[in-house]
């Protein structure tokens, strides 16, 4: 008698399991994005988009007809809470890839962790650093700052101004922009003769800006996030300051022009792509994918598709591709993921390699111009 | 020449800014000089009335004027709540506990705000115009003049109120000594409730004329609060002159701490006085001893 129940107990069981194994479990995936807090301009769309993605891949049957199930947390743009919950995501709900998080601190702080446990990371946040040197497991989409740095570096070597003055915000994304406009400076010919720096929350910046104003700088650079630089640019309008104004990719959404107001006229940043994607010439590459985005996106959450659902939007699709070239070991996704070439994405054209997990370069950025409340291409 | 134009600037923008950090300083002293309490949600009052004043434009289509007058009472009903719900129940509280609870009340109105108006930030537009007013080579915007004319407008209301009416000697003789003026028939409870009213209306009013220059969004309270609370510990905590100069005086050494040593410091230099003032002078820069007679 007792065989008998531990033979059916055993077969039970032996059908339990083949029955999970026939209705083929979703692949996980982790989403780490800061929904909240300082940097929730960035986790927010991210978040919005990346469920929007997973959503319509299941709809159309999956990665080789499995579905994906998005798995998504909270960091706050907080480090430490970065920490826990990716540890979360590996550990409980063994996930076989992340994507965010949403800034460069918080994805440093993960690294080390994605790195140990072997799992593929696409960042979303913009900081070089996170990509270089670089690292076995970690990619990322979101186009270097140092590319935006170049880019506006061409556009005065273009115009042969040779003397610029730097304003960035004092937190992460103005530093690491900061150290890329000075170490580029040198190869473009370029001279910083001013070189400071604002709060994130400072509210007046007519100090630095008169001292830019009696400075020789023939152009200013100014990185940083909004709200910030609008201010920069209501105040450089208060001050006169009669030379050219750049802006930073962080700023370039319409949130920009409606902050600065008239200030924003006639100032210069570069942008993805996806601002100016009815604007592109129909060769672009990339128009096809921004221009499905940006309908999808107001289709779902009734605004504007930015670049930063743009990122999330970039990682799930080329985790999509790896997970169907690769299959759905983080090993696998790691490898192919490596191995992805010529993806007309959002951010840009993507090609990874062994020695670049960032796969840009600065064609990813445009210069854009404010004019009459509306961006227009630099030519 | 340069130089001196430089300075000129560095000093007429500090002044501006510091005339916001007195308005928020006030404030800050009128519930201090009537409780005692330091109410670390008068930077939430500011936000307050930025915020609402924004709301009560796109979304009633109320005119400016009415926008604001709209935004104050409603900062200052919540405000007279706050009192009413969080501060009055406790009876024989500790004023650390209060400070506890204002802290806490802090942070559940940004995050109701945040849940209600979104984590954007916002401008309003200003109230005459953009065009910068040159003064002795520096520049400054009509908004400023705006920001001056109401600062000077509530420090003589203060003023005016504490000193020259009953209410107001009634409030100052409570925070001088609760008991002894409530045995003199003085309703100690209502006074409190009134200088939460008052301290909210200042607030959001601060608040008002502010966002357009600073922009708002439902965490600017924060750093504002701050500013405010350091222009207010520098005036000795006065509902009066010693405040305001306070404020200015922090608002003109950060402008010129950033424009001629390093903007990288210029939060530093404002908390470096502030602990310096606590350390040399904990009463405040212009206070007397305590022996004023009520």
């Amino acid at each position: 008698m007792r065989k008998l129940i531990t033979t059916a107990l055993a077969l039970f069981a032996l059908l339990c399991l083949s029955t999970v194994a026939f209705a083929a479990p979703p692949i996980k995936i982790g989403g780490l994005f800061a929904v909240t807090g300082p940097a929730s301009f960035l986790g927010e769309p991210e978040r919005n988009t990346a469920q929007m993605v997973v959503d319509e891949i299941n709809k159309a049957g999956g990665v080789k007809g499995r579905k994906i199930e998005l798995i998504t947390y909270d960091t706050s743009g907080d480090a430490t809470k970065a920490v826990q919950l990716v540890n979360k995501l590996i550990k409980n709900d063994k996930v076989v890839a992340i994507i965010g998080p949403s800034t460069t601190g918080d994805s440093m702080a993960i690294v080390p962790v994605v790195e140990r446990a072997g799992i593929p990371l696409i960042s979303c946040a913009a900081g070089s650093k996170i990509t270089e040197p670089v690292k076995k497991w970690v990619f990322k989409t979101a186009q270097n700052d140092g590319l935006a740095a170049a880019r506006i570096y061409e556009q005065l070597r273009k115009e042969r101004k040779t003397k610029v003055a730097i304003l960035s915000v004092s937190d992460g994304f103005g530093s690491s922009g900061r150290e890329q406009l000075k170490a580029q400076a040198k190869a473009y010919g370029i001279q910083i003769i001013s070189d400071d720096t604002y709060g994130p929350k400072d509210t007046d910046m007519t100090a630095q800006l008169a001292k830019i104003r009696g400075s020789q700088a023939q152009a200013v650079i100014c990185w940083g996030t909004n709200p910030g630089p609008a201010v920069v640019a209501r105040n450089a309008k208060q001050l006169g300051l009669k030379i050219p104004l750049y802006m930073s990719h962080g700023v370039s959404s319409k949130k920009f022009i409606e902050l600065a107001g008239d200030a924003a006229e006639g100032i210069r940043l570069p942008s993805g792509k996806v601002l100016v994607a009815d604007l592109l010439p129909k060769s672009d590459r990339q128009k096809g994918s921004l221009l499905a985005f940006i309908k999808d996106y107001q289709n779902h959450y009734r605004a504007e598709g930015d670049h930063f659902g743009g990122h999330a939007w970039d990682a799930v699709m080329l985790l999509k591709g790896a997970i169907e070239r690769g299959g759905d070991t983080p090993a696998g996704i790691r490898n192919a993921l490596e191995a992805t070439r010529n993806f007309a994405g959002i951010g840009g054209v993507f090609n990874f390699s062994p020695r670049d997990h960032a796969g840009l370069t600065k064609d990813a950025f445009t210069l854009v111009e404010v004019r009459k409340k509306d961006w227009v291409l630099v030519k | 020449m340069e130089l001196l134009n430089q300075v000129t600037q560095f000093v007429i923008s500090g002044l501006a800014t510091g005339a916001i950090y007195a308005l928020i300083g006030l404030s800050f002293a009128i519930i201090f000089n009537s409780t005692g309490i330091i109410n670390f949600a008068q930077g939430e009052f500011v936000m307050l009335g930025g915020v609402l004043t924004i709301f009560c434009i796109n979304a009633l289509q109320l005119p400016l004027l009415a926008a604001i007058c709209a935004a104050v009472a409603g900062t200052t009903v919540i405000g007279l709540l706050f009192e009413r719900l969080a501060i009055r129940p406790l009876k024989n509280a500790t004023p650390l506990a209060l400070i506890i609870i204002t802290i806490g009340a802090s942070i559940l109105i940004r995050g109701v705000v945040m849940l209600l108006w979104g984590k954007d930030t916002q401008a309003l537009p200003a109230f005459s115009g953009n065009d910068p007013i040159s003064i002795a080579g520096a520049t400054l915007l009509p908004q400023h003049l705006w920001i001056f004319g109401v600062t000077i407008l509530v420090i003589v209301g203060c003023r005016l109120f504490f000193h020259h009416t009953i209410s107001g000697k009634a409030m100052r003789a409570c925070s001088f000594n609760p008991r002894a003026a409530n045995l003199v028939g003085v309703s100690v409870g209502r006074m409190v409730l009134f200088s939460f009213v008052i301290s909210a209306a200042v607030g959001s009013l601060a608040g008002v004329i502010i966002a357009p220059l600073t922009m708002t969004a439902y965490d600017v309270g924060v750093m504002l609060g701050l500013k405010g609370f350091c222009a207010a510990i520098m005036g000795g905590m006065g509902s009066g002159l010693g405040t305001v100069l306070g404020g200015l005086i922090l608002g003109t050494l950060e402008s010129l701490g950033a424009g001629l040593i390093s903007s990288g410091y210029k939060d530093a230099i404002a908390f470096f006085i502030l602990l310096l003032i606590l350390f040399i002078r904990p009463q405040g820069l212009f206070k007397k001893g305590e022996t004023e007679r009520v």
